[in-house]
């Protein structure tokens, strides 16, 4: 496995940490749901903002950018801390979150209302085949940028992800990379219980997909996942990264009452303690 | 009017680069032209129309200008929510472009019709609704609808409709189209249905000797609300509407709301043609549906003889 640089894994390290806190301290100041679901997709985000993507937020509208499309809409919570600290808005800008007349609430708004949304997301199955269409316009305007779109393994309950899916190696779509965030939670239960999506490799690979299983919290196997889906020829790339619902805080991890509760005072300070390490502070 | 939109699309691909057609499967010979001219740029997105919708609005989000095209019922209330968000909301430079609308596909039954589609579809905002009467109207919707931001969805008949509008067209958004002077009876309508209008018209001239105006509001959003305003004045003795699409939320409602916001005392009935809010289950041709329907030039004939 090409691992990364020690640096570079300690600064993702901290980074993912600093996220998760203040990920916490939001969804308890403002009452945000889906932590859970915030929480499974850090790494992944991190890794995505700080790593691979190539996007600079002081020319966020730059023609060239690469485009990350959050299909999981429910965890704009986390994008929005990630795009702070990456430098799009600042700090500060998030305090309004969740306030009455924010522009900061539960999902992304569409384009040119948040720095560095590059879509409207937060009904399930919309952002990937718009993912698709952004892929296909590279193609035709011979740009050599990528696309990238996150999604939830729930949101495979959606035809359209499928629609999407059965289109995208036909035009051999190798500029558009999905990641899913296979947490095995959906809203009301296990994912495998209320509609299975398993055998989930075979299914992306027998739809012709180059497609990678990996742990979502390992960032040398986010890191060469990536790397072999920049290595794929003619072929749109998957990467099924699998990931623990509310990772980080020992209480919340793969209990699902996480993604609608929000931490009470006493969860809360529990959540810091474990997340205390942070030296940004 | 179909073969007019392949043809104006050909056109397009060879003036524009950043025009991209997307069909959802039907059109394939249709689009030839399209094909050789713009091989990349054409797109068959499968039986699959909520994709279809939201790649569109991805490409418009990325600088193009995608015309999505299949038959209008699978297109608008099958991807309704596609419409809303990815290019009502994203404010998407998408023309989505809807075939066999209205009874054009008579024949093929409730899945086919499309009787409900400006109803639905005119409760989002920002979205221009179109539907034009003839290939010259269609023609000049497009070429608007292309050089204008925003999302555009253009309501569209079959094939082999007669062209109705005897002037050419220079502005057809937010504009109404004349087909036929008069100043007796007001019809206005949406669709190649106008052609049952105008025989009624031309059949009342030559057995009572009266004129009946008959004008396409082809632009549905923006409504040509000075055309409207206009009309107030005149002495019309009664207004007519007339669709292929039910009362809720088409023609005949946006003209009865309008006249009720603005007009404090009208002098003129107002008779509203337009399909029954029911399913329609015995078929038969399009002549035939809109006879059975009272919605041909017969059944016009028959209401306006009572104004003359």
């Amino acid at each position: 496995m090409t691992r990364l640089e020690k640096n570079t894994f300690k600064k993702l390290t901290d980074i993912s940490l600093l996220i998760r806190k203040r990920t916490v301290i939001t969804s308890f100041e403002a009452k945000i749901p889906h932590l859970g679901s915030c929480l499974s997709c850090v790494d992944i985000l991190v890794y995505l903002y700080f790593l691979e993507l190539s996007i600079n937020p002081e020319k966020f509208e730059d023609i060239d950018r690469d485009r990350f499309l959050l299909s999981k809409g429910h965890a704009a919570p986390v994008l929005f801390q990630v795009l702070a600290e990456k430098g799009f808005f600042s700090l500060s800008e998030l305090k309004e979150f969740g306030e009455n007349g924010s522009f900061l609430h539960e999902h992304p708004p569409k384009p040119g209302i948040i720095k560095g949304i590059e879509a409207a997301t937060g009904s399930l199955g919309h952002g990937f085949p718009m993912g698709i269409g952004m892929a296909i316009s590279a193609k035709i305007q011979k740009k050599d940028f990528n696309i990238y779109a996150l999604l939830s393994d729930g949101e495979c309950n959606e035809g359209s992800i499928w629609e999407g899916a059965l289109l995208a190696p036909k035009l051999k779509l190798d500029n558009f990379i999905g990641i899913i965030d296979y947490n095995k939670w959906q809203a009301t239960g296990r994912t495998k219980d209320i509609m299975n999506i398993e055998p989930f490799v075979d299914k992306w690979q027998s739809f012709g997909w180059h497609c990678q299983e990996i742990n979502g919290h390992n960032f040398d196997e986010i890191h060469e996942a990536f790397l072999n889906a920049h290595k794929t020829v003619s072929k749109p790339s998957i990467i099924i990264a699998n990931t623990i619902k509310g990772k980080g805080v020992s209480f919340m991890e793969d209990d699902n009452n996480w993604h609608y509760r929000t931490p009470n005072n006493h969860e809360l300070e529990s959540a810091l303690a474990e997340l205390s390490t942070d030296r940004k502070k | 009017m179909r073969n007019t939109f392949a043809r104006e699309m050909t056109i397009f691909a060879k003036e524009r680069s950043d025009v991209v057609l997307l069909s959802g499967d039907i059109g394939n010979r249709m689009f030839d032209d399209f094909k050789i001219i713009a091989p990349e740029r054409f797109v068959n997105c499968g039986i699959a129309e909520a994709s279809m919708m939201s790649i569109a609005s991805g490409m418009a989000l990325s600088g193009l200008r995608p015309v999505v095209y299949t038959i209008t019922p699978f297109l608008t209330s099958r991807c309704f929510e596609q419409i809303k968000i990815g290019i009502a909301y994203h404010n998407a430079n998408v023309i989505i472009v809807g075939t066999g609308s209205g009874l054009s596909y008579a024949e093929l039954g409730p899945t086919h019709h499309s009787l409900e589609d400006i109803g639905i579809l005119s409760t989002l905002p920002g979205l221009r609704i179109l539907a034009p009467c003839d290939s010259l109207e269609l023609s000049a919707q497009l070429k608007e609808s292309l050089s204008f931001d925003g999302p555009t969805y253009i309501r569209i008949g079959k094939k082999g409709e007669p062209n109705l509008i005897q002037n050419t067209i220079k502005t057809s958004i937010g504009k109404i189209n004349l087909i036929k002077d008069g100043c007796d009876i007001l019809i206005m309508g949406i669709g190649p249905i106008l052609g049952e209008a105008l025989e009624a018209s031309n059949n009342i001239k030559s057995v009572f000797d009266k004129n009946v105006k008959v004008v396409s509001l082809g632009s549905i959003e923006p409504l040509d609300e000075s055309f409207l305003s206009e009309m107030v004045e005149k002495n019309f003795k009664c207004w007519i509407t007339l669709e292929e699409h039910g009362f809720n939320g088409g023609v005949g409602s946006k003209i009865n709301n309008w006249l009720i916001q603005n007009v404090k005392k009208r002098n003129f009935d107002v008779i509203n043609l337009c399909t029954p809010n029911r399913f329609i289950n015995k078929l038969g041709k399009q002549n035939y549906l809109r006879k059975e329907l009272k919605l041909d030039s017969a059944a016009i004939f028959e209401i306006i003889r009572k104004y003359v």
